[in-house]
């Protein structure tokens, strides 16, 4: 394959306007938008969830999501407008001049073929390469992209390798018939930090390889900064502003850049305390005959935030199970006040249960979809207070305006509120409770950086208010820093190292929280050059 | 966040915040964008039910009142003839929509009572509880349905409240399986173990939590259940352990009067008489159906593509 980079344009969308229906009507989407991609140029499109940045993605394939219709403007493609093209025509453009990479690699593959069948699926089928030609070339991708035995990696169904790895054939997939342009959309948020980077490192390298221009859509600004040459930033379908990137990343010009530039900064001091109201003590769990837990020690101090990091599977979120009684420690057990509690959840009294409560990384699915507002909230409250009619309902707004919201929230449904309100509603809910500890799992990690920091906020002010007790399960290295008093890093269910966040985060680290945190993306686009040359890819 | 920018709130975020409507205007919308078929369905599901509550009413003769002459002739007395001991055809036709369809519905109600309860509980508890439940189910839906209502009818006696039980307990392994299949699904959600880890009993967690978000699949099925019942209730009493004389009900009817049909060469009204409760029968099928049918696609979430 030849580099195809040179200085003209290919892609020119104008004044794009695209509506979706919903709720008997049609709402605009996109509301007139402008861009513009030269031949091997990756362009970054971010803001927050519901900018229309996934919209005009598949727009600029001349796509639109069932529901959806493009009211105006032009989507110029080499030439060709694709708003004026039927479905069968632009068929011709789809998997052979423009391939298109998912967030979630997992749900985007068949499970019952062959991945290198499927990499080179639309290749062969286009007519562009008689099989064995596909199938080299799609093992010559799987090489330039640093999988595992690119020879025979292709050979493997989709479960059989992991989702890094995946989201790379996806990648090959997108590459295989040597495309005009791909569209990134959200490709790594999925993936752990540590997978990312070399995910990243994978993508970058292929595109500037071919000369591919590539739109690549994102909320995460770290990662945009890692890729594209230029960026541009949307807001409600509209744009923002577009820059060079270290132009943009120096000096935004919209207040709205550069909120979302300044997200990242929260910081907290951090502060000691000797009384410790949770003990987790020589922990070993198992998941059938699965070690998840090796030997897990961790101290909660009274009022104060113990951040829990790792990858998935490190075992963070089964420490939550075993302190909620969901799983049974088979060795070892949990103190809550100097006092043990009973291993199983069936043991504990509804006094235990209160004073520990729990809140959810997906506010969508922790909250029951058929149940309104006031059900959610006032159940715990009446639950385990006791509390009914004009008490309740008093006690339901009380907690609505702790979180920021008011009573007008009350009758609305789970489906009627954004990602951040979602969240403070199960914020509410576990207060509703009065507990004592509050285990967050993730809860900020679905969330846009403008939310993010609002929610960060509101746990914070809770937690002088009412003296609660924080464990913060993330991933998110920012979040730890903006939150946490002390920080336990976990890695294969054991506790790599345990202490207060100034020792965590300065060196010298044992090797595996280096890794991790030499991973986490920085606002600085020659950060994954850097890393990579350091570690000496 | 610097002063200028710094106007986000909780409460202002955008949500997609709908148009509150009351559940009256909602189904005003969505009937008035139902296909044709649906439409048709729900007019001749009124009208049976109007027929089957008003019956005594609409009726022009009583349900077991016997005329003087048997197999009489379509006329304007009897509109449909009378039958083989001189019973009015039309009378009997509309007493028939109230047992046949009254019976169905009481059957499917039961059967989903038992099932609906039995594969809640099986899908919270998915331990021996569960196990035992399921292979009971397989055992019984191992014997075919219409003969083991035969001859548990026989041993039991065709009254109508054991046609009743024996048939629901019968289908309510099919509501269990399903029951028990789109509550795995609602189980493992976060805000079951939101509801377990409050330490609520299997009861609340069951009626609140879990029944709420498996009603799409449930009413859907308990239409085809609906359609199934009746015809499993009608194929019995063609065979005679159904609903007993001398009450009307469509099956019979077809049965008494099926040597009718022979005669179609000399008189093709009076062939048709067995016909009628049959037509009645497929009618209330087929309309149930397209009901049902809308109904899934509307739930299914598949939008039409325009």
């Amino acid at each position: 394959m030849k580099n195809k980079k040179d200085n003209t344009t290919l892609l020119q969308i104008k004044d794009l306007k695209i509506e979706g229906f919903s709720d008997e009507r049609w709402h605009k989407i996109i509301k007139g938008v402008n861009l513009e991609l030269k031949r091997g140029e990756v362009l970054g499109l971010i803001g927050e969830s519901g900018a229309g940045k996934s919209t005009l993605g598949l727009a600029a394939m001349g796509y639109t999501q069932p529901g959806c219709r493009i009211t105006g403007g032009q989507i110029n493609f080499d030439g060709v407008d694709l708003t004026k093209r039927t479905d069968s025509e632009k068929r011709k453009y789809w998997g052979n001049r423009m391939t298109y990479v998912a967030q979630s690699a997992a749900a985007s593959f068949n499970p019952a073929h062959r991945l290198i069948n499927q990499t080179t699926e639309s290749t062969i089928r286009a007519g562009l390469k008689k099989q064995n030609e596909a199938f080299d070339e799609a093992r010559a991708l799987y090489d330039a992209l640093n999988l595992p035995n690119p020879e025979t990696i292709g050979e493997r169904y989709p479960h059989q390798v992991s989702g890094g790895q995946l989201q790379r054939i996806m990648t090959a997939m997108a590459m295989s018939p040597n495309p005009d342009l791909i569209v990134f959309d959200e490709p790594t948020t999925a993936l752990d930090v540590t997978t990312q980077v070399e995910v990243l490192a994978a993508m970058r390298d292929i595109v500037k390889t071919y000369g591919t221009a590539a739109i690549y859509i994102t909320h995460d600004l770290s990662v945009v900064a890692q890729m594209a040459d230029r960026i541009k930033v949307l807001r409600y379908g509209e744009e923002v502003e577009e820059a060079m990137t270290r132009k943009m990343l120096k000096s935004p010009k919209e207040d709205y850049t550069k909120s979302l530039w300044s997200v990242r900064s929260i910081q907290k001091p951090e502060k000691k305390s000797k009384d410790i109201i949770l003990e987790v003590k020589n922990v070993d769990a198992f998941y059938g005959s699965f070690h998840v837990l090796k030997n897990i020690n961790i101290k909660l101090p009274l009022g104060r935030t113990v951040a829990l990091v790792g990858e998935s599977g490190s075992g963070k979120s089964t420490v939550a199970r075993v302190i909620t009684g969901l799983l049974e420690p088979k060795i070892g057990s949990v103190k809550f006040k100097n006092r043990e509690l009973p291993p199983s959840l069936k043991g504990r009294t509804k006094d235990q249960l209160q004073k520990i409560q729990m809140i959810y990384q997906m506010a969508d699915v922790a909250m029951n979809p058929k149940q309104t507002v006031y059900d959610i909230i006032s159940r715990p409250a009446s639950f385990f207070a006791g509390l009914t009619g004009a008490n309740l309902r008093k006690r339901v707004i009380e907690l609505l305006e702790q979180i920021d919201l008011d009573e007008s929230f009350i009758d609305r449904y789970p489906s009627e509120l954004s990602g951040g309100q979602k969240q403070r509603i199960c914020i509410a809910r576990a207060l509703a409770a009065n507990p004592e500890v509050v285990i967050c799992d993730e809860v900020t990690s679905a969330l846009d950086q403008i939310v993010q920091e609002g929610i960060l906020k509101l746990l914070g002010r809770l937690q002088k208010d009412l003296n609660l007790s924080y464990i913060f399960i993330t991933h998110d290295i920012a979040t730890v820093k903006a939150i946490s008093d002390e920080v336990v890093v976990m890695n294969e269910g054991e506790v790599v190292e345990q202490g207060l966040k100034s020792e965590i985060f300065s060196p010298p680290h044992p090797e595996y929280t280096e890794l991790l945190l030499s991973s986490v993306p920085e606002m600085d686009p020659d950060w994954l050059t850097d890393l990579l040359k350091a570690r000496n890819y | 966040m610097n002063k200028d920018t710094n106007t986000y709130s909780a409460a202002g975020e955008v949500g997609s915040v709908l148009e509150s409507r009351s559940t009256f205007t909602r189904l005003k919308i969505e009937l008035n964008k139902a296909p044709l078929t649906a439409k048709f369905g729900i007019f001749i599901i009124i009208v049976f039910v109007g027929l089957a509550i008003f019956a005594p009413l609409i009726a022009p003769y009583g349900e077991a009142e016997v005329f003087p002459e048997p197999y009489a002739p379509w006329s304007a007395n009897h509109i449909f003839g009378t039958d083989q001991i001189g019973r009015d055809i039309f009378s009997r036709l509309i007493f028939g929509a109230r047992n046949t369809v009254g019976v169905a519905f009481a059957t499917t109600i039961l059967a989903f009572l038992i099932g609906g309860a039995l594969g809640l509980a099986a899908a919270i508890n998915r331990s021996y509880l569960d196990l035992f439940l399921s292979r009971t189910v397989d055992v019984l839906m191992a014997i075919p349905q219409l003969i083991f209502a035969l001859v548990l009818l026989s041993i039991f006696g065709s009254t109508i409240i054991n046609l009743i039980i024996i048939i629901a307990v019968l289908d309510s392994t099919r509501v269990f399986r399903l029951t028990r299949a789109v509550s795995l699904n609602v189980v493992v959600m976060d805000y079951v173990e939101v509801a377990k880890l409050r330490g609520e009993n299997i009861s609340w967690v069951m009626r609140k939590e879990i029944l709420p978000n498996i009603l799409p699949p449930l009413i859907a099925e308990f239409g085809l259940r609906f359609c199934f019942v009746f015809l499993s209730i009608a194929a019995l009493s063609f065979l005679g352990v159904g609903i007993q004389p001398p009450t009307a009900d469509w099956g019979s009817m077809v049965r008494e009067n099926a040597s009718l049909i022979q005669f179609a060469q000399y008189d093709l009204k009076a062939a048709m008489t067995p016909l009628l409760p049959a037509a009645a029968i497929a009618l209330l099928t087929v309309a149930v159906n397209f009901v049902v049918d809308w109904f899934l696609h509307k739930t299914s979430g598949i939008k039409d593509e325009k």
